[in-house]
């Protein structure tokens, strides 16, 4: 026997990363745009996506696909309801989604009639900052009710962002948050971020959210 | 939780590596994590001997490098280690910062044996 140390410098999630490139390419080559949606459970990923779909179809088409750790279709169903394409993904436990999972929930959508697809991370604040899932653009939305802290808390998430978005301002009356520590954590990890206070309830900053995702599309089609 | 898919990739990292070297085991598995990435080490482990069992990697150790972040203060120059939580620049107070080290996660390198005849 003799021993012997081999050099290797492997990024762990190199397997991940390579397919969510492929993802990335297969949604260019079909002009869509698509945006991976990250957030603590009950922060409001469902309903910003219902109130995105109220506010830019059917001049957009958009597609949907939900992460979900258990085979309920609550998510999805809210989402074909309201008549849009929707794909759930039941990641059987999994805390988050993989670049492997999107792309067989792209498999599952008519890509060639899309302008739009948002797929609903699983709720979690941890796990899904690890996986590029070979979207455009990382979102987490941050809702008022769950504290000014989040940022020095979970760091990760933050640093990835492209778009930050702050939720339920209608309870800012009602609850102990304080904007300046917040936005102070945010502009360490992630200076200068894109961020659009809006409330789902009351539909307050959500045309600005959907004036930045309407350029983002414009811009793929060129 | 994520620790498992990240147990897993970790396995094929040096899964792959080991046969490139016409490894007959692969004893030990050096890892580089930096402070700020998200990753437990005990999860790993705990996860570790389940993932290699029936493998070429069965029984190895992993080792854990943890590197410290570093944030760089853009106003005022000052260089500092992030020890508890995040905080202000501590000269000046300002928040741009700028993270220079801290994110890294990577198999740096395999402890493996090979038979003799197979190197010859």
């Amino acid at each position: 026997m003799t021993y012997q140390r081999v050099p290797v410098v492997e990024n762990i999630m190199n397997a991940n990363d390579q397919v969510a490139q492929l993802n990335r390419r297969r949604l260019e080559n079909a002009g869509v745009v698509a945006i991976n949606l990250m957030a603590s459970p009950g922060a409001g990923k469902t309903s910003l996506i219902l109130q995105t779909i109220h506010s830019l179809a059917p001049s957009l088409r958009i597609g949907v696909i939900e992460g979900d750790t258990a085979p309920v279709t609550i998510d999805a169903d809210k989402v074909l309801s309201v008549g849009m394409p929707a794909v759930q993904i039941n990641t059987g436990g999994e805390c988050h989604l993989d670049a492997v999972m999107v792309s067989k929930g792209l498999d599952a959508l008519p890509l060639e009639e899309l302008d739009l697809i948002i797929i609903e991370n699983v709720g979690n604040l941890i796990c899904p900052a690890a996986f590029d899932l070979g979207t455009h653009a990382n979102v987490l939305i941050a809702s008022i009710p769950e504290g000014d802290d989040k940022p020095y808390k979970y760091p990760n998430i933050y640093r990835g962002l492209q778009v930050l978005i702050i939720n339920k301002t209608d309870l800012a009356p009602y609850v102990k948050f304080n904007m300046d520590y917040f936005r102070q954590g945010v502009e360490i990890l992630n200076p200068g971020l894109i961020t659009f206070p809006v409330s789902c309830t009351t539909g307050e900053g959500i045309s600005a959210w959907a004036s930045w995702i309407k350029e983002k599309v414009a811009a793929a089609k060129k | 939780m994520h620790e498992l898919a990240i147990t897993e990739s970790i396995l094929n990292i040096a899964e792959t590596h080991a046969r490139q070297s016409g490894a007959a085991r692969v004893t030990a598995i050096n890892l580089v994590i930096g402070r700020l990435s998200s990753v437990v080490d005990d999860s790993v482990q705990f996860y570790w001997d389940f993932v290699s069992e029936n493998s070429v990697c069965k029984g190895a150790r992993l080792n854990f490098s943890r590197l410290p972040a570093r944030l760089l203060c853009q106003d005022c120059g000052t260089e500092f280690s992030l020890d508890g939580q995040l905080t202000v620049c501590p000269k000046c107070q300002s928040v741009h910062l700028k993270i220079i080290s801290g994110e890294e996660f990577y198999v740096d390198s395999i402890e493996i044996e090979t038979l003799e005849e197979t190197s010859a």
